[in-house]
């Protein structure tokens, strides 16, 4: 693996760093609802980043699932912040 | 060359999405810095991988995930935001001095009782935590 890609995931490792701070810290769910969008984000930096360097395409697939189910859950713990306040919720 | 240009640049603004992600105030401007940086960061980086090997399943499966991930920050992003606006999870910065949907929640908000059943799946219950003014809301819209 040459420099840059090496230094990209360097990059990405910090971002992960900082945004799992976030994600343990957030004062509320919705803000963690948000760390872990973005750390799926990053995770699909770091698979592209991967084959970029080492041309095994495959993973590209596990991207775009990624990013599929990063939304799916994303929705759902949107409704669950709405939901969760009101005690008498029944739908 | 063009490849490495890309994932440096994908990569800072990942880690920028990051930086605002820890050091903003509040909520709101956390997804403002989340939202469109980190999209773009990872738009970037699988870019760079469509650069790198120009043949037609990857640049395909490239572009399909960068297409989902522009189709799919604004709503996640706008269906958090408005969940938490509404029960009151994002409490703005102290010195926060516009909140143009306050104010339109106020004024939409009729004077005395709202036609219940009328109004959607889900009619709001009193003792809504706050944001102030926005506990009697009618409509979902």
């Amino acid at each position: 693996m040459s420099f840059v890609p090496i230094f990209t995931l360097t990059v990405l490792t910090v971002a992960m760093v900082l945004v799992f701070a976030r994600l343990v810290r957030g004062p509320s769910l919705a803000d963690r609802v948000v760390a872990l969008d973005v750390l799926t984000a990053v995770a699909i930096g770091f698979i592209a980043t991967y084959v970029v360097a080492t041309g095994a395409t495959a993973l590209l697939d596990a991207a775009l699932v990624l990013a599929l189910v990063a939304f799916m859950a994303t929705v759902a713990f949107a409704r669950f912040v709405e939901h969760q306040s009101p005690p008498e919720e029944t739908t | 060359m063009i490849v490495n240009t890309l994932l440096l640049v994908g990569a800072l603004f990942v880690l920028v999405a990051a930086l605002g992600l820890v050091r903003l105030p509040d909520l709101l401007m956390r997804m403002h810095a989340a939202t469109k940086a980190g999209t773009l960061g990872a738009g970037l980086l699988l870019i760079a991988i469509a650069v790198s090997s120009p043949e037609t399943s990857v640049v395909a499966r490239a572009a399909a995930t960068i297409v989902f991930l522009l189709l799919t920050a604004p709503i996640a992003a706008h269906l958090i935001a408005r969940a938490a606006y509404h029960t009151g999870e994002a409490a703005l910065w102290e010195h926060t001095c516009v909140d143009e949907l306050a104010a339109s929640i106020e004024e939409q908000a009729p004077p005395a009782e709202t036609p219940d059943g009328a109004d959607g799946p889900r009619p709001r219950p009193e003792g809504f935590p706050p944001p102030a003014a926005a506990a009697d809301r009618p409509t979902d819209a």
